[in-house]
């Protein structure tokens, strides 16, 4: 199935008939216990999820973003079967992820950049080695998904590597791979970029596009980088205090609050705002100027630009923050 | 969960795996061995002056005294005496909220770590195991028996005490689930162990109520019944005894850590975001 090819004009159709993912008011209460007292402690009920409900359609890739704490890793443990739902129902793949977790191990993917699914001690083609024994992918299927991965990750030279020697970039493509050996149907990524450079970033979004495209692999992207969501997503869903606060379009949430990258940069001397048409200068301080511009369009072509026509000495990227755009739609419903 | 060849093959994979880990590191198995074997001669040392001021201590000769400590230590780093186990990473793991990564994958939780444990086990086994205890064969005058038959009894009887001894850390891994911090449990079971595993004395030393109730903890199984079947106490219907006595402990604790594991994976909290 080509994701790629689809109208989102037709994402609402698409979820009746070959949804992948399903929650219905589903809700997660964590009791907390505080010291009140010298030995007076108080019961306190977190609801870290309350009363979510979205579907996702089979090749989707949709965009799970919210400040800390909002409860997208709360939700993606529910969806992995780790964490039990306390109220609500919900099902991934036709499974009750909680109920029947070793099941749907065998159909999900799941990538937690903080943490890694690959044996520190161990050469990296080990871990490769055991998750085909644990998956039971059969010999011909593995091999082909592993020299896939190894091609389009760049792996081939880090397969003899024990993991503790890689760097963040090489670990977190090799535990990327190592999500996709079995041919998942969903994947779930929880922060795939964070801490990456600018290039292992772009690698990594290339490869999940391309995933998406050839194999209709269903994605659920958690995020701090609007940009991975604006490269990769048609829709995203915000989440905050546990609640969907937009469901929806990428574009939509433009007309929320437009999604910009802040290009800064430091010229030999103190100069006028520099004038583009593709970007619009938003401060300047000394010979440091911030240049801001929409987030889907790429920056080359600006900083190109800028280094033809002005003594450019120095400059830094600034990704846009969802907490930047979670402030703005409160402070759009505030206003409205 | 699933059973069957396909598994037996992951589990044997995963204690492959376990063994080569631990195999990774060469220079901390040296430093590792020449500790052990330090520490053997000292406390050979200190069996000898007990030995001479009490000669038949326990209903020990002097020559079983010193091949109980050699045992001692040459088991001592394959059931994690003091610390080194599978149960301080997975305690660890629990800590930091990467227990969430097991417990997504489609494997059961203890056989995991039983394998994982088995290959950390047979190597330190074999590294820190087999030198110090042919170093103190070397060196002092130990009673080690001939007969092949009596090395396979005791390696049998070291197997089994070496799932008893999982057993019990992987219930006191597992409190990590409630305590977060699992240190205080982890060193206060080290110490229990040490003692009423034979570690420090031979069981047999202790007399009256004591010795008695040492003897039927499951400790018993980890040095001092493999140390007995070494030296000859137990044969025949006496060693299927023995067998027996460690295979009902296996079986409680195992069943046991398969209880908690369930109730801890249901209720509680994974660390972490």
């Amino acid at each position: 199935m080509d994701a790629t090819e689809r109208p989102v004009a037709d994402l609402p159709a698409q979820r009746d008939g070959q949804e992948v993912i399903h929650l219905d008011r589903v809700e997660k209460v964590f009791e907390v216990r505080r010291r009140a007292g010298l030995l007076r402690r108080e019961k306190r009920e977190v609801r870290a999820v309350d009363g979510l409900s979205f579907s996702v359609g089979r090749g989707e890739v949709v965009g799970f973003v919210g400040p800390n704490g909002a409860g997208k890793s709360t939700t993606i443990k529910m969806l992995t079967g780790i964490l039990t739902p306390s109220a609500g129902t919900l099902r991934v793949a036709g499974v009750e992820p909680a109920r029947d977790r070793a099941r749907l191990a065998r159909r999900i993917g799941v990538v937690f950049g903080q943490r890694t699914t690959l044996w520190w001690d161990l050469p990296l083609l080990d871990s490769y080695q055991l998750i085909h024994r644990m998956y039971r992918v059969p010999d011909a299927r593995y091999r082909e998904n592993l020299d896939r991965c190894v091609e389009l990750l760049g792996l081939g030279d880090l397969l003899d590597v024990p993991v503790r020697q890689l760097s963040l970039g090489q670990r977190m493509r090799g535990d990327i791979a190592a999500a996709l050996l079995h041919d998942p149907e969903v994947l779930y990524l929880d922060e795939p970029t964070i801490g990456l450079d600018v290039v292992s970033k772009a690698n990594v979004r290339h490869f999940l596009a391309d995933l998406n495209a050839e194999r209709g692999t269903t994605v659920l992207l958690t995020t701090h980088d609007l940009t991975d969501i604006e490269q990769l997503c048609r829709r995203v869903m915000v989440i905050d205090h546990g609640r969907l606060m937009y469901d929806g379009e990428v574009a939509g949430l433009h007309r929320i609050a437009e999604v910009e990258r802040t290009l800064v940069v430091d010229l030999a001397t103190e100069m006028a705002p520099i004038a583009l048409e593709s970007a619009r200068t938003v401060k300047v301080e000394g010979p440091r100027q911030w240049l801001a511009f929409p987030a889907g369009q790429p920056a080359a072509p600006i900083v190109a630009e800028i280094a033809a026509g002005w003594p450019l000495v120095d400059l830094s990227l600034r990704e846009p923050d969802i907490e930047d755009v979670i402030s703005l739609m409160y402070a759009g419903r505030s206003a409205g | 969960m699933a059973h069957g060849p396909g598994r037996a093959a992951l589990y044997a994979a995963v204690a492959a795996k376990g063994f080569r880990r631990y195999a990774t590191y060469r220079a901390a198995t040296l430093a590792g061995i020449f500790t052990n074997t330090v520490f053997g001669v000292i406390l050979a040392q200190t069996y000898l002056a007990l030995w001479a001021e009490r000669p038949g201590l326990g209903g020990y000769d002097q020559a079983q005294a010193l091949t109980f400590v050699w045992i001692g230590q040459s088991l001592h780093m394959a059931v994690a005496a003091m610390g080194g186990g599978s149960e301080e990473e997975l305690m660890e793991r629990i800590r930091s909220g990467d227990i969430a990564v097991d417990l997504y994958r489609p494997v059961d939780l203890q056989l995991w770590w039983l394998a994982q444990d088995a290959g950390r086990a047979c190597f330190q086994l074999f590294a820190r195991g087999a030198l110090p205890l042919a170093f103190g064969a070397l060196v002092f005058d130990l009673a080690l028996p001939a007969s092949p038959g009596t090395w396979i009894a005791f390696l049998t009887a070291v197997a089994l005490g070496l799932l008893v001894s999982f057993g019990i850390r992987y219930l006191v891994a597992l409190s990590a689930f409630w305590l977060l911090d699992g240190a205080g449990v982890g060193q206060l079971a080290w110490l229990v162990g040490m003692f009423f595993s034979g570690m420090m004395l031979p069981l047999n030393v202790f007399p009256g109520l004591l010795g008695e109730v040492a003897r039927v903890l499951p400790w018993s199984s980890i040095l001092q019944l493999p140390a007995d079947v070494l030296l000859g106490v137990h044969t025949g219907t006496g060693l299927l005894g023995v067998y027996a006595f460690q295979l009902a402990w296996a079986a409680a604790l195992l069943a046991a850590g398969r209880a908690l594991q369930s109730l801890a994976t249901r209720r509680v909290v994974v660390q972490g975001g």
